[in-house]
């Protein structure tokens, strides 16, 4: 008897609150060696890849998991697309992950390499969606 | 009319170089990104896992670029910033962004500024690349200092 299939990873996450202040923005705003007063202050705007912070406040198990080898792993590309002026300080914002998209090709170098896409839509209290963030992450093959 | 002149296709941004690349750098960016991943900081670890040293993350040269983008577009502006990694980035590293005016799309009171932006290391190589989307209210000059001065 073969063995049971491996149950597929849930494709979408549970949703999480995310909470953007000031000081958080401006230490990312440091870190990005911006001196740049839009990032600072009571109604500092978040910087263009600050939304990468979000994970940080997932409670376990609302996040999805592409199943992928750590030791393989590679973030291949990252996109932040913001449907008007990016969110401010103050804004609270409810985040929630899905995978949209999973494919394979051959490796460079052998085995098969593994693709997955990550959507995270990011929305204001009425629940309009005010950013996306899409990740694709690469599993190397195994040589 | 500002000192940065009009915004058209093919205009590049002034050059702005960041670095030399500190473990600091990476440290800081580890604490306020919250990706505390120890192969960006722990030298030991890096050199176990085959590298010869700690590595800046990624998402930290994109940031980088992030600031220069922001300094000549606006802030504000931004409506997409899409990153590309392509080399890594070593401490030491002095990382040179570049960007350009690609295209220019009309909306109704606004353009929308599509740019391309480039860090490449002290070597030539390029480390990240980004296509970022800035609206901006038609006929505006840029109000930062980083475009290049007109030829």
């Amino acid at each position: 008897m073969s063995p049971a299939p491996v149950p597929a990873a849930p494709t979408s996450g549970q949703p999480w609150e995310v909470i953007l202040e000031r000081g958080k923005i401006a230490e990312f705003a440091e870190a990005m060696a911006s001196g740049n007063p839009a990032y600072r202050g009571a109604d500092a705007v978040i910087p263009p890849t600050f939304l990468t912070t979000a994970g940080r406040w997932a409670p376990p198990g609302a996040r999805v998991d592409v199943g992928f080898d750590r030791k393989r792993l590679l973030h291949g590309e990252q996109e932040y697309i913001f449907y008007g002026s990016p969110s401010r300080a103050g804004d609270t914002l409810t985040a929630r992950e899905r995978i949209v998209d999973r494919f394979e090709k051959p490796g460079k170098r052998g085995g098969t390499m593994r693709f997955a896409t990550v959507v995270t839509e990011f929305r204001a209290a009425d629940g309009t969606l005010v950013a996306e963030a899409r990740a694709t992450f690469i599993e190397t093959g195994r040589r | 009319m500002t000192a940065g002149g009009a915004l058209n296709v093919g205009v590049e941004a002034k050059p702005r170089e960041f670095g030399p690349m500190t473990r600091q750098m990476f440290v800081r960016y580890a604490g306020a990104s919250g990706d505390l991943n120890p192969m960006h900081y722990d030298d030991e670890l890096a050199r176990s896992a085959g590298y010869p040293s700690v590595f800046a993350q990624g998402m930290l040269t994109a940031a980088l670029l992030a600031t220069f983008a922001t300094d000549w577009l606006g802030a504000e502006t931004v409506r997409r910033f899409g990153v590309r990694f392509r080399e890594q980035v070593w401490p030491d590293d002095v990382l040179t962004c570049s960007g350009r005016i690609v295209e220019i799309v009309p909306e109704q009171s606004d353009d929308r500024m599509i740019v391309e932006l480039t860090g490449t290391r002290q070597t030539g190589g390029v480390a990240v690349t980004v296509t970022a989307e800035f609206l901006i209210p038609r006929n505006a000059s840029v109000y930062g200092a980083g475009q290049a001065d007109p030829p």
